[in-house]
Parts: C-alpha cells; sequence; structure tokens
C-alpha cells in the first residue's frame, strides 16, 4: 500500500515519544487504547486507537457546528464500543435515542443529564470523568476554556474513562471557537458526505468525512468513512480503498 | 341546615357523622405523605390545610411552579380536591390558598401585602366574632385594614388582630412544628455554642451521618431520602434535602452528598441543633457482589448518579425506554436512571435521526403526489436540491388512543441534498385524501 512507509512510525521517533510521555508523568496509563477497527484510522493515531483515560473533541463540520448529528453518531459509536454505563450530558433536549441504539448504543446503557448551561455540563462531565465507573462521558458543549478542558483530561487520566466534548454551537459563526487550543488529546471533526451510491433509487449507507485534525504525538490526517453500523464500528467504503479518497477529502475540507 | 331538609334537597345523599378526631389523623397522613415526597418541612394546619416550607426543597422538582403543579396533580389523581398558594409567609399562603380566586395562586416574592389586600378580612385567620364586629366597623378588606392606624384597632380588637396581620406580612415570624412520620430513624446533634463556619457543618454532618447510618444497618435499612435540618438560633430552620437512586447506607456516599448542599444553608447567626433524619428508608440487605469465578459485573454508577440528580435536579437525569409507539416522538420516554434493565429496543426496520425536531418545522417544497420525495425543499431561508431519498414511511394516527388521529397519516422520506446533507421530513397527510392531513411538508429530524 502507497500509505505504508509514511505511517510505520520509526524506532528513533518512538524512543523520543517515550521520552516525552516519561516527561509528562507517569499517571496515563501505558497504551490503553480502543480502536477503531479501521487500520487507516488506528495507524494515525499513536499506540494504535482512540486512548483510553483521555478527553477527546468532536465537532461537526459546516451546518452540522449546529446540530452536531454526525458528530453525537460518531460519539455514540466510540461509547458503544466501549463497556460500561455511558453518561451523556446535553443542554438541548433534541438527541433522539433510537438513532443512538441504531448505532449500537442501546437504551439501557445511556444515561442522559440535562444540564442548564455550558458550565453545568462540564461540571457533571468532569464528575462522570472522576467517578469510574462509566465507560464514556459524552458532554455537549460550546464554549471551553483551556482549563476546563485540562480539568477534564486530568481527570479522565486518573480513572481511564473515555472523555468526550461534542463540540456544539447555538450559531454558525461561534463555531470558530473550536480553533482554540485546548488539552484535549485529540480533535475531530465530522462532516456528512454524499451517500454510498446505489444501483436503485434509496440513500445508501452514510458517509462522513472524518477530519482528525489535532492528535498529540501523532499526525492529523482525514478519512472517508462510512457510518457507525449497528456494533459501532465506522468502515472503509469499498470503492474509495484505492486511496482516492485522500485527494476528494481534502478538497471538501478546504470548501467547508 | 337541618339532615332531614338535605336529604329532601338531594336524594340519594349519604350522611356521616362529622369525626373531627378522624379527620385530623387523615391530615396528619396527608402531611407526612407530602413530606416524603416533597419537602422536609410540613406540617398540618387543621381543620382544612397543609403548610409546606417550600425552600430548600423545590429545586429538587425544578422550581415551585412545577412542584406546585406536580403536587396538585398527584392529589387530584387520589380524588382530592386541591387549591394552593405560594407566599412569603405561612399567613399570606393560607390566605391566598383559601381565598383567591384561582385555585392555584403564587404570589411574586415579598409581594404579600399586595397579594393580600384584595382579600376578604376573614382570611387573616380571625376569631368569627372579629370577623363580625369588624365588618360592623365597614372593613371588607385585608387593604382597609393594612391603611389604618394600628392602636385604635388594638385598643378595641386586642393584641390577636395585629399579631395576625404581622405574621401574614411577614413582620413578626411564625414557627412551624414539622410533622414527623412514626419509626423516623434520626441523629441530632445540640451544640454549646452556635456554629456557622461551612468546614463546621461539615465535619459535624461527618460525625452525624456514621451514627444514622449505624441506626439505620440496625434496622436493616438504607436511606432514600435524607433531610438534613438545621435550627438556627433566631428560631428559623434551614434545611436541605437529598435523594438517593437506590437505598444506601454507606456514609462516605451519604456525606459527600449532605456536604454538596452546604452552600445552600444560610446559617445567619449560627446554627445551634442541627439534626439529620432518613425521611423515606428502604430495606437494604447486605449482598456478595464480586467474586472471582464469575465475570465482573459492571460498575455500579448508582452514587454517580445520585451525586448529578442532587445537584441538576431527579427529573432531569434520565435514562431513554422504548414506547410501542410508530409515531417519532412518542416512542420514546424518559424513565429514571437506574430503573431495572430490561434490554428492550426500538425495531430497527427504518434509519432514525439523530436530531430530532422538539416541533416539526414547516418546509416549502415541490414534489410530486401521491407518493414521490420532494425535488427541493427550503428550510430556514436555504434551498437545497434533493439528490438521493429514500421513503415512504407512512406512520398512522393512533386513533385506539386519540380519537381526532383516526384518519391521521404522516409519509416520512429521508432525502439526502447535494452537499450529503440528510434531513428527515414528512408530509401530514397521504397526498390523495385531505382528511388525512394538511398535505404539508415539514422537517423532522437531522440525520448523522
Amino acid at each position: 500500500m502507497q500509505l505504508e512507509p509514511k505511517v510505520r512510525p520509526t524506532p528513533a521517533i518512538d524512543d523520543l515519544r517515550a521520552q516525552i510521555r516519561r516527561i509528562e508523568g507517569s499517571r496515563r496509563r501505558a497504551k490503553a487504547v480502543l480502536p477503531f477497527g479501521v487500520p487507516e484510522v488506528d495507524a494515525r493515531l499513536p499506540d494504535g486507537g482512540l486512548a483510553r483515560g483521555a478527553l477527546h473533541e468532536v465537532a461537526g463540520g459546516g451546518n452540522a457546528a449546529v446540530d452536531g448529528a454526525a458528530a453525537a453518531l460518531f460519539a455514540a459509536g466510540v461509547a458503544a464500543r466501549t463497556r460500561g454505563k455511558v453518561l451523556w450530558c446535553i443542554t438541548r433536549p433534541d438527541l433522539f435515542a433510537p438513532a443512538l441504539a441504531q448505532a449500537g448504543l442501546g437504551p439501557d446503557r445511556v444515561i442522559y443529564v440535562e444540564a442548564g448551561d455550558d458550565q453545568a455540563v462540564l461540571a457533571c462531565l468532569e464528575e462522570g470523568l472522576r467517578h469510574g465507573g462509566l465507560g464514556t462521558a459524552v458532554g455537549e458543549v460550546g464554549r471551553m476554556s483551556m482549563t476546563a478542558s485540562r480539568r477534564l483530561q486530568l481527570a479522565a487520566e486518573g480513572t481511564g474513562t473515555i472523555g468526550i466534548a461534542l463540540r456544539r454551537w447555538r450559531r454558525q459563526t461561534e463555531a470558530a471557537d473550536f480553533g482554540q487550543p485546548t488539552a484535549a488529546v485529540t480533535r475531530w471533526r465530522v462532516s456528512v458526505m454524499p451517500s454510498e451510491p446505489l444501483p436503485v433509487p434509496g440513500v445508501g449507507r452514510h458517509r462522513w468525512l472524518v477530519e482528525l485534525i489535532r492528535c498529540r504525538a501523532g499526525d492529523s490526517a482525514d478519512f472517508t468513512l462510512e457510518a457507525c453500523d449497528a456494533s459501532g464500528r465506522l468502515a472503509l467504503p469499498a470503492d474509495m480503498a484505492d486511496g482516492s479518497h485522500q485527494k476528494a477529502g481534502r478538497r471538501r475540507g478546504a470548501s467547508a | 341546615m337541618a339532615a332531614t331538609q338535605a336529604q329532601v334537597l338531594v336524594p340519594g345523599l349519604i350522611i356521616q357523622d362529622a369525626n373531627p378526631a378522624a379527620d385530623a389523623e387523615g391530615l396528619e397522613r396527608l402531611a407526612i405523605w407530602v413530606l416524603e415526597r416533597f419537602s422536609p418541612i410540613v406540617a398540618a394546619d387543621p381543620p382544612d390545610g397543609i403548610v409546606i416550607g417550600s425552600t430548600g426543597a423545590d429545586h429538587l422538582h425544578g422550581g415551585e411552579q412545577a412542584m406546585l403543579a406536580k403536587l396538585t396533580a398527584r392529589l387530584e389523581i387520589s380524588g382530592i380536591t386541591v387549591r394552593a398558594a405560594v407566599a412569603d409567609t405561612w399567613g399570606a399562603a393560607h390566605a391566598l390558598a383559601r381565598y383567591a380566586i384561582a385555585p392555584i395562586t403564587i404570589a411574586p416574592e415579598r409581594g404579600a401585602q399586595a397579594a393580600i389586600a384584595p382579600l376578604p378580612i376573614a382570611a387573616l385567620r380571625l376569631p368569627v366574632d372579629m370577623v363580625a364586629s369588624l365588618r360592623v366597623l365597614g372593613f371588607e378588606r385585608i387593604g382597609d385594614l393594612l391603611a389604618q392606624p394600628r392602636a385604635p384597632l388594638a385598643l378595641r380588637f386586642g393584641s390577636e388582630l395585629g399579631r395576625r396581620i404581622d405574621q401574614a406580612l411577614g413582620t413578626t415570624s411564625e414557627p412551624m412544628e414539622p410533622v414527623r412520620p412514626p419509626n423516623l430513624v434520626e441523629v441530632r446533634r445540640v451544640f454549646a455554642e452556635p456554629i456557622s463556619a461551612a468546614e463546621t457543618i461539615s465535619r459535624y454532618i461527618g460525625k452525624l451521618v456514621p451514627q444514622l447510618c449505624e441506626a439505620l444497618g440496625a434496622r436493616g435499612l438504607g436511606a432514600r431520602r435524607l433531610d438534613l435540618v438545621c435550627h438556627r438560633v433566631d428560631n428559623r430552620l434551614q434545611v436541605a434535602r437529598i435523594g438517593t437512586a437506590t437505598p444506601v447506607r454507606d456514609p462516605k456516599r451519604l456525606t459527600r452528598l449532605l456536604c454538596e448542599k452546604i452552600e445552600t444553608i444560610d446559617p445567619g447567626f449560627g446554627i445551634e441543633i442541627m439534626s439529620i433524619a432518613a425521611i423515606v428508608a428502604e430495606p437494604l440487605e447486605a449482598r456478595q457482589v464480586a467474586t472471582s469465578l464469575i465475570e465482573d459485573s459492571p460498575p455500579d454508577v448508582s452514587d454517580l448518579v445520585d451525586i448529578l440528580a442532587n445537584r441538576v435536579g431527579e427529573r432531569r437525569i434520565y435514562r431513554a425506554a422504548p414506547v410501542a409507539s410508530d409515531v417519532p416522538e412518542r416512542s420514546v420516554e424518559r424513565i429514571p436512571a437506574m430503573a431495572p434493565e430490561t434490554g428492550a429496543t426500538w425495531p430497527d426496520h427504518w434509519p432514525r435521526p439523530s436530531r430530532l425536531l422538539a416541533t416539526p418545522e414547516p418546509v416549502e417544497t415541490v414534489a410530486l403526489l401521491p407518493d414521490h420525495p420532494p425535488v427541493w425543499f427550503t428550510w430556514r431561508g436555504v434551498r437545497r436540491r434533493v439528490r438521493r431519498a429514500d421513503g415512504p414511511e407512512r406512520v398512522f394516527g393512533e386513533w385506539w388512543k386519540r380519537g381526532p388521529e383516526l384518519a391521521a397519516v404522516r409519509d416520512y422520506f429521508r432525502v439526502e441534498d447535494e452537499a450529503g446533507e440528510r434531513y428527515w421530513l414528512y408530509r401530514a397527510g397521504d397526498g390523495e385524501d385531505a382528511a388525512t392531513g394538511s398535505q404539508g411538508w415539514f422537517i423532522h429530524g437531522i440525520f448523522g
């Protein structure tokens, strides 16, 4: 495969990363990750998956910055593949539970908390991350300061729960906030793309442009993926496995 | 009116002897019922009332209005006609509940005087003969009395009149003697010197809770609802209530929940008595949870649920459960976060959007009738061309539950525009028969 030499890290880089990790402190649990099960994506992430015990940021691209529909399903897919209950902190009760169930996150597993504002969501999310009994804690939050994200990151490091800050703004113009630095380990942007073409009229499996905008100890990347299936797994579209998705993705990303 | 006369007027009238003792007992039972569900400070107000100290408890029910609505609804289900009022003082609430026109009144904060002024003077809890003599003097409403100088009135009617007016306006305090259920598990501590610092309060909570847990353990109970009552030196009560999703007897958990409430307590000039009572307690038996032979069970999150429920309110932490209904907005119900897991889920025939709009929004469309998806639609001022679509999924009105929906039909379509954004549209009606709906198009959800 064409990508292979680029994604395989060299031993020297590995040594340096280990050194950095030692400097950062030993609290971080070694190599506990949740792989996506898509080799192309996992190869771009340090240790081959989404780090457990860390905060991750997910936002929708374009119009989805306000509704966050695809981002919510992306988070649900991650949560579905963890074990234990899932805490979902929201400010607007427009999440439709049957859709989460279709992404593999059954109604028995999700506990919703309707907090009044962003501050309350962050406080509930932190409480959930500190508890340690949850598989994933998701918070739908607009503004998130560096301090707040640092608190969440530390809380997650202490327990090993995956924290997901689902960034969602009231207005399109506020979405520029996503550029502000936070302490999250990875930052994703999930935008919708035209679905898989079918030979008959109808809508095929949904597709997303998943951009890994920031990744600690890793490079950014973007992928065209098929949306979560019934067990929360993403997939690489069969007709794009030849690498053409990279070009298509970049062009779209620039215009979004 | 004589009983025989009443029987003539109303055929089949059932007559029972007045039984004030049984009435008082029933009122007491009702007060305990309210105490267990709504507020830590509840007292019977004979012959026909219950007075509730709502401060420190209404936040669990989402504010005064929501709490009152819930309380009256629950009482009406049990066949009790309710009149209720919220006001700053017992006297004002008493008057508004009995003499205001609306069955449910909420007086604004510090608005007791304005609220009770138009009420008749009988609302002031005065003896009947005093009300009659005031009427003779031409006083009809409380406002008339408030405008008068106090001294001549006191000279004629004694101190009772002035005391009742002051109680209604809140210038003198009126202590309540809260009702206490029998067999209540309660621990209390009297302080030699009043305490007021938050650290001191939390230290004594930490000392009282283990005693309470021991008392609960001796009876095999776990607390579902705990009240922390602080008696201040100025004879006022400060209360904090916490609830738990499952019976709890763990001192650490209960201490933490109570300590989070300290900021809601106003110690004033100091607290002299502190008591903690398990208002609602349920059987809690020890059981073995961990063995190395079976797979470890998923971790218990009931303590997290308790912490969050006491922070945001019990009703705002929930799970979603499926309801057998094809109408999307009725297919989900909220159940308590710690309700038993059933494994039930929604049917997986059709994809569902991850965001459902609270109310469907009308969209402008061009569509072929009767069963084609729209060619384009305009939503929130943006016109979108539909590239691909799936449908229709026909949802019929639930005529067996709701009469007006006898003919109602919705045809749902999943449409995708040129940019790949996917929406859930429906047409109200089947596209042919006007009886099935307005034939207008609406957007109901957004797919991911």
